[in-house]
């Protein structure tokens, strides 16, 4: 996972609240057994006036004009500023690596869906939490100011605007070590092994019908 | 201390609580289907890791199948799309190189990974169950601790049988009294999200509660909890009961013997103690509960049927009137329509919310000895599982569907989330037993209208919406 410390970009803004997995990831692409290249279905039903399906030619698609994101200054935007409930729906990764793919390192909204949040923090992608009364004012800020900028400095937790201006925000303190480490978790998480082995010895005394019951030569 | 059930089963599969405030949480149960696991296996595979245990997981495909008979017979050969057909060979060759149980396209026991962890008693009482797909709520019936994960997490738990989880706060959904006749488990889930919101229950384990909760069936409280993430909920919960261990006795994975007695006396402690703490709690009445609809992209856009369509000046705030303007602009209607001129197109009987053998039963009640109407150009009845398909067949209702003019289909998510062929056109308007609305769910442009198995039975009876409740009482 690529490590995320510090990060200065273009914001790009998503007016919408209640944004699901199904329109930033929609489900004709889950067919893909790959983990890279959705960057380019992101957001594909606002983004294009076609539909779309996987491997469809780029020059076949339509994009929609009135999609900001397709507006020449958004482009190589990477902080998505965003409404609330971002997010919601499906488990999908599918979601987080379609963002990742697409540039995005870092998104700013007044809140997420849980499983979006948590599988953006396996996938080097910072959600950032700001009150709506923040967002709202980032949002008037970057319509009206073109080339808008945020750095988002995870260090020491805060966004810092163009006026130099610092927007504190919360992280839990393992999920920010891992993004800032760009951690592997499965090999963190298999330091602990002798305290599993031991914690299954136990269930497995205590409630012998949960192991042993599934077999793959004689299920 | 008094604990709640989440509490309990939390603290039950504690591995270690680390110093930056996060905790290992052991996984008894991984449920894994074709779409969110493929990359999963191919980072064990990448870092040379094998699964922990080859005795926990359960996978079996299902949401990019096809539910064509013709298709069905005729294996993976026979699937039109190669895209699905890759992607349903992946899973088979990962379940063979690790060594993982697999109820493959062409077992009996195949299904919707909701549907046949319980009804293959894969899962148990007390269990932690994870799985690749949001509605792994659905297993909290059984006062499980179930939830959906990411395919990173799909990777972690193959390879270390953990989660690595914060505690998340309690929230209880008290629902006294009775549901009144015709008004089933679904309503009562739309009228729950409709109160509190999609967002209502995020951050929270929800645990169901009440004489309502009580009284229902194992598989209508599967319903309720299965739709807790579209609450904001990954948790939805329902305490063990004799109703729950009754439901459990003889299924093929679970306990005999001294084992069952063991495990049942276990079981029956599973319930919130009287004085423990939810930081947040919601009360219904039964009785106030009416069949409801969505009418909106939202799960919370949901009315009782005797409502109207919206007007954009309801809305609460800024966001919220944007919100109902683009969804009566997507969903083609206008504010003050009463729901039950809404005509529809299309009927979608299935899902791992709605497509056991109770909620069969209770959509061929009231499609017996009618028709469907002329405008509807296709009612699917897709059961949710092989075994779902036999009971159904054995009790005769898939002719009851077919005399009627719906159709009969193999077990699969099919137009849920519209992975496979069915799905509806652009403009399309669906009844339909799923549990997301959201733009293009059921394909795009797809207009989607959420109801219980009776009334979208009901609705494709009518050709319109309608309130299933004067149907029944003419049965």
């Amino acid at each position: 996972m690529q490590p995320f410390t510090r990060h200065r970009g273009l914001v790009g803004p998503l007016d919408r609240a209640n944004v699901d997995t199904d329109l930033i990831t929609p489900k004709q692409y889950l067919k893909s057994i790959e983990r890279s290249g959705f960057g380019r279905y992101l957001f594909d039903p606002l983004r294009y006036l076609d539909e779309g399906w996987l491997d469809k030619p780029e020059n076949e698609r339509r994009p929609n004009p009135d999609f900001a994101l397709n507006q020449p200054r958004y482009r190589g935007c990477s902080v998505l500023l965003t409404r609330a409930n971002f997010g919601c729906g499906s488990s999908r990764e599918h979601a987080p690596w379609a963002l990742a793919d697409y540039g995005f390192r870092a998104l700013i909204a007044p809140s997420y869906a849980d499983i979006f949040y948590n599988n953006c923090c396996k996938n080097g992608l910072l959600p950032v939490v700001q009150p709506e009364a923040v967002v709202e004012r980032l949002f008037a800020e970057t319509l009206a100011n073109p080339g808008y900028e945020l750095t988002i400095d995870l260090e020491q937790q805060h966004i810092e605007t163009p006026a130099g201006e610092r927007l504190a925000f919360h992280i839990d303190a393992f999920r920010k070590g891992c993004l800032l480490a760009g951690l592997d978790e499965i090999g963190l998480t298999l330091q602990s092994a002798a305290a599993i082995k031991a914690y299954e010895q136990q269930r497995a005394a205590a409630e012998p019908w949960v192991f042993g019951v599934l077999d793959r030569a004689r299920l | 201390m008094p604990r709640t059930l989440y509490d309990k089963l939390w603290d039950a599969h504690l591995v270690e609580d680390r110093a930056d405030g996060s905790a290992l949480i052991y996984i008894d149960r991984h449920i894994v289907h074709e779409v969110t696991s493929p990359q999963a296996f191919a980072g064990l595979r990448a870092a040379g890791r094998t699964p922990w245990r080859t005795d926990t997981t359960l996978a079996t495909p299902d949401h990019n199948v096809s539910t064509l008979p013709a298709e069905r017979r005729g294996g993976y050969a026979a699937l039109p799309d190669a895209q699905s057909r890759i992607q349903l060979e992946a899973l088979d060759a990962n379940c063979g190189e690790f060594n993982l149980p697999e109820y493959r396209l062409d077992d009996p026991r195949q299904g919707i990974v909701h549907i046949i962890g319980p009804e293959s008693g894969a899962v148990l009482p007390g269990m932690t169950v994870v799985c690749g797909d949001s509605h792994t709520s659905t297993n909290g019936a059984l006062g499980c601790y179930a939830c959906g994960i990411g395919t990173s997490e799909v990777e972690h738990v193959l390879a270390t049988q953990t989660l690595v989880a914060k505690k998340m706060r309690n929230m209880r959904v008290q629902v006294d009294g009775q549901l009144g006749p015709g008004v089933s488990p679904k309503d009562l889930i739309l009228a729950i999200i409709g109160k509190i919101g999609t967002a209502g229950g995020t951050g929270h384990a929800i645990e169901f509660s009440g004489p309502v909760l009580r009284e229902m069936s194992m598989e209508g409280r599967m319903t309720v909890c299965n739709m807790a993430i579209e609450a904001g909920a990954r948790v939805g919960l329902v305490a063990v009961d004799q109703t729950t261990i009754d439901y459990v006795e003889g299924r093929d994975h679970a306990p005999r013997g001294d084992d069952w007695q063991r495990a049942a006396t276990y079981w029956r402690t599973l319930y919130s103690d009287p004085d423990a703490h939810f930081d947040r709690t919601v009360a219904l009445q039964g009785e106030e509960i009416a069949p409801h609809v969505s009418w909106g992209t939202s799960p919370e856009m949901v009315l009782p049927i005797s409502g109207r369509v919206p007007a954009v000046e309801s809305g609460r705030d800024a966001t919220e009137r944007n919100s109902i303007a683009a969804a009566l602009d997507y969903m083609g209607l206008q504010a003050g329509t009463p729901l039950t001129e809404i005509p529809i197109d299309r009927v979608f009987i299935g899902s791992c919310t709605n497509a056991r053998i109770e909620d069969l039963r209770a959509a061929a009640a009231v499609v017996a000895g009618r028709k469907k109407a002329a405008s509807v150009r296709q009612a699917l009845v897709v059961p949710g599982s092989g075994r779902v398909k036999q009971q159904a067949e054995a009790e005769g209702l898939d002719q009851v569907f077919l005399d009627a003019g719906f159709e009969w289909r193999e077990p699969g998510c099919s137009m849920c989330l519209a992975m496979n062929a069915d799905r509806l056109a652009a403009g399309e308007r669906c009844a339909s037993t799923s549990n997301r609305n959201f733009e293009g769910r059921q394909g795009a442009g797809g207009r989607t209208h959420l109801a219980s198995p009776q009334m979208a039975a009901a609705a494709g009876i009518a050709g319109h919406l309608v309130d299933v409740r004067p149907m029944l009482a003419a049965c």
